[in-house]
């Protein structure tokens, strides 16, 4: 253990420890700025549009914060359950499926523009819940043969799930089903079903405050159901699977259904935003759905703290911003100026890498800490410090 | 692991039936390809002289894969950690190789002798560079984090895995780069029996060998080596008996970056095109054999390279190389499920 980990711990103690009604109003303050946010700007500038965007990734974060924060298990290929996700979006709202019903298309509840396509065309409701039951199932697939492993070897099977899919949609082009292809692979699906939604006009590419304000609902229900989640018996159950397996399931936790449960809620929440980002992004392309999006996500619950729910959020909005704009608009040209000659969104995974490395070395529980774990690794400081504990006892996490 | 170690009140056949499934599940698995493609080539051609070559370039490549995967296990069995950064290492090796061998001015037209003395340097110092750098990721991105929640130094891993593959991106830009083919690597050697055995073949084969069976010895044989092995079993008690751990750990990191160096020079030669995201598959292909041999056994990750060397092979020939990760992935995910403890390997606190 270096000086610098064990000189961040006692600084860190700190945290956020508001009393428990400064807490809840600095949550609705923050709420009632987001949904009032895009008044203040121009609707269909790039402000709204990375917003939006970062909108979609923590509703993300916090799924994967339900699989790896809250019950521990390492999956590095979240990917997987976006790609599911906006894929549904691709084949129930796109021309994707060009011959259906011999070119006459099949509509349901659409609207607007698209009610007179051919291709499917469900309302946009239905395809979150298509997405929904076809991540969970998918989590579930992809949890099963990872029940008996911990650890590294969690890691890898989710890693190997995430890249075989990613496979699939490149390739998926070469396999034809039913008069169709697979997938559009490196094509892409588009165009994409604009957002319907009852009672209101169909959105467009334009005005950007429904997509935000969409978004900002999703954001909502994902947070709504994460905090529920980690007071249920259910989220206690997988923080006793997290902290220690072998004493969880002699005190009665069903192993399988507990663990099964983590991947298939936070595939759902993966695949609502993928579905919400086919929509949004206007294609479905195979090259979106890479490893290293997988680690994105990851590094956004890293930096905001790991199984902590307001830190995974500020973490999606932190590293979605730093992605989407800092990188690409405001620093891009640093290298040039001071003459290197290569453009830094080149590089924005190795700082995302960085960034972890830093984090983990020193601040490893995050900018918000879930206090559970904060006191874990300062006690573990501690330990080592007596000398209690061995030095290369693996605590699986 | 509860989940299936239920006292066994299942009756005795279904017992047989599960033990031998996880006895031999892995092994049928494995042949299930090359039996396929070679029954369907004895009916279409009457010969096996294709599957036959499909497993000579399995060999070399899988020597490559063994080399990466040593690195993976050997790390593995001492601190138990995943190194995600190895396939980087492994990527550096080559451009490393093909840095120093454009440097001293070797070419396709360079004699014989100036060949391979300007090669065997090559060797040298790529081992040398890569073997240092794993040495460095050690201590600053896993040293500090050994007492860490293990999910700790698997992140940094990850996270060394982006940095080194943004340094290989800005030293040789983001697209497949052809180099100088030096030994002629598809150039036939021998044609015995219908099979063709290719310079590149032949380079793999001497290169790793030697490596491997040194590799051995100095394990078995070595104070070194016996301090590893100490470590691997109880790094408590190793520290103990006098046993520098933190010494021994870099030493496992050099020997593995080492390795990994070689195979990086070996796959540049073999391939003449590298490009910085040719890491990450190797880095997965090899983790595969790791797995597949028994992790934290070197004689299973030399086995498990060479058996995907010939899966890959197979699957490039004729599926496609396109879908041969997804191939290998598919595979690994197989070997999780019938027999997480691999080939040769001992059952092991995580994988049982």
């Amino acid at each position: 253990m270096t000086a610098a980990t064990a000189a961040a711990g006692p600084s860190s103690r700190g945290g956020l420890d508001l009393p428990r009604g400064a807490r809840v109003g600095l949550a609705a303050a923050a709420i009632v700025a987001g949904a009032v946010l895009p008044l203040f700007v121009d609707a269909g500038g790039g402000f709204i549009d990375d917003a939006t965007v970062a909108l979609a990734y923590v509703v993300m974060a916090l799924g994967l914060n339900i699989i790896v924060g809250f019950a521990g298990l390492l999956d590095l290929g979240y990917v997987a359950f976006f790609a599911i996700g906006a894929y549904t979006m691709g084949y129930f709202g796109s021309l994707f499926h060009i011959t259906a019903n011999h070119g006459q298309g099949i509509h349901v509840l659409v609207s607007g523009p698209a009610a007179n396509l051919p291709g499917i065309h469900l309302n946009f409701l239905l395809i979150i819940v298509l997405a929904i039951v076809a991540t969970t199932i998918a989590g579930m697939v992809i949890g099963l043969p990872t029940l008996r492993l911990r650890g590294d070897y969690i890691a890898i099977v989710t890693l190997a799930f995430g890249e075989i899919v990613q496979r699939i949609a490149i390739n998926g082009d070469e396999i034809k089903a039913f008069g169709t292809q697979l997938t559009a692979g490196r094509q892409g699906i588009t165009p994409v079903d604009k957002i319907d939604l009852p009672f209101l006009a169909p959105f467009t590419s334009l005005q950007l405050r429904p997509w935000y304000w969409v978004a900002f609902a999703l954001v909502l229900i994902a947070l709504f159901v994460n905090f529920r989640l980690r007071d249920s018996r259910l989220g206690r159950a997988w923080i006793a699977l997290r902290e220690d397996e072998v004493a969880a399931v002699s005190m009665g936790v069903p192993l399988v259904k507990t663990k099964l449960l983590a991947y298939g809620t936070g595939a759902a929440f993966g695949g609502v935003s993928g579905a919400f980002l086919g929509s949004y992004l206007n294609t479905v392309n195979a090259d979106q759905f890479q490893f290293s999006f997988s680690i994105f996500v990851l590094a956004m619950i890293i930096l905001g703290g790991l199984g902590s729910i307001w830190g995974v959020v500020v973490g999606a909005v932190v590293l979605s911003f730093i992605n989407n704009r800092l990188i690409p608009d405001v620093l891009n040209d640093v290298p040039a100026k001071i003459g290197l000659q290569f453009d830094l969104t080149e590089l924005s995974f190795g700082i995302f890498g960085f960034l972890l490395v830093i984090m983990m070395v020193l601040r490893p529980e995050g900018l918000i800490p879930e206090r559970r774990r904060q006191i874990e690794l300062q006690s573990g400081i501690e330990d080592l410090a007596v000398g209690e504990e061995s030095v290369y006892e693996a605590k699986v996490p | 692991m509860a989940a299936t170690s239920l006292p066994a009140a299942q009756p005795r056949a279904l017992r047989a039936v599960r033990s031998f499934a996880s006895r031999y599940g892995l092994i049928g698995v494995l042949l299930v390809m090359p039996v396929a493609f070679g029954i369907h080539d004895l009916q279409t051609e009457g010969d096996l002289s294709r599957l036959g070559n499909n497993l000579v370039d399995g060999l070399s490549n899988g020597s490559i894969w063994a080399l990466v995967a040593i690195g993976y296990t050997l790390v593995y069995g001492i601190v138990e950690l995943i190194n995600f950064a190895h396939g980087e290492v492994f990527m550096l090796g080559s451009f490393v190789s093909a840095g120093f061998f454009g440097t001293i001015g070797l070419t396709a037209a360079t004699g014989v002798p100036g060949l391979v003395a300007g090669l065997f340097l090559t060797l040298l110092v790529s081992m040398i560079a890569l073997g240092v750098l794993n040495v460095m990721i050690e201590r600053v991105a896993y040293r500090p984090l050994r007492n860490a929640p293990k999910l700790a130094p698997l992140i940094t891993a990850v996270g060394f895995s982006f940095i080194l593959q943004n340094v290989g991106l800005l030293w040789r830009g983001g697209s497949q780069q052809g180099i100088d083919d030096l030994i002629n690597s598809q150039h036939e050697l021998i044609n015995f029996a219908g099979l063709s055995i290719t310079h590149g073949d032949m380079l793999a084969i001497a290169v790793t060998i030697p490596l491997v069976l040194a590799m051995t010895a100095f394990i078995s044989r070595s104070r070194l080596g016996k301090a590893m092995r100490a470590t691997a079993q109880d790094p408590d008690a190793a520290r103990l008996m006098g046993i520098n751990v933190d010494t021994t750990i870099s030493a496992t990191f050099l020997l593995g970056g080492m390795l990994a160096g070689a195979a990086g020079l070996i796959y540049a030669l073999y391939q003449t095109t590298i490009w910085y995201f040719q890491g990450f598959t190797a880095g997965l292909i090899a983790f595969t054999a790791a797995v597949m041999g028994g992790i934290g056994n070197i004689r299973g990750a030399v086995l498990g390279g060479l058996i995907i060397g010939g899966i890959q092979q197979i699957s490039d020939n004729r599926i496609g190389s396109e879908w041969t990760p997804a191939i290998v992935f598919a595979y690994l995910v197989l070997i999780m499920v019938f027999k997480p403890s691999g080939l040769l390997g001992e059952q092991t606190r995580e994988a049982g």
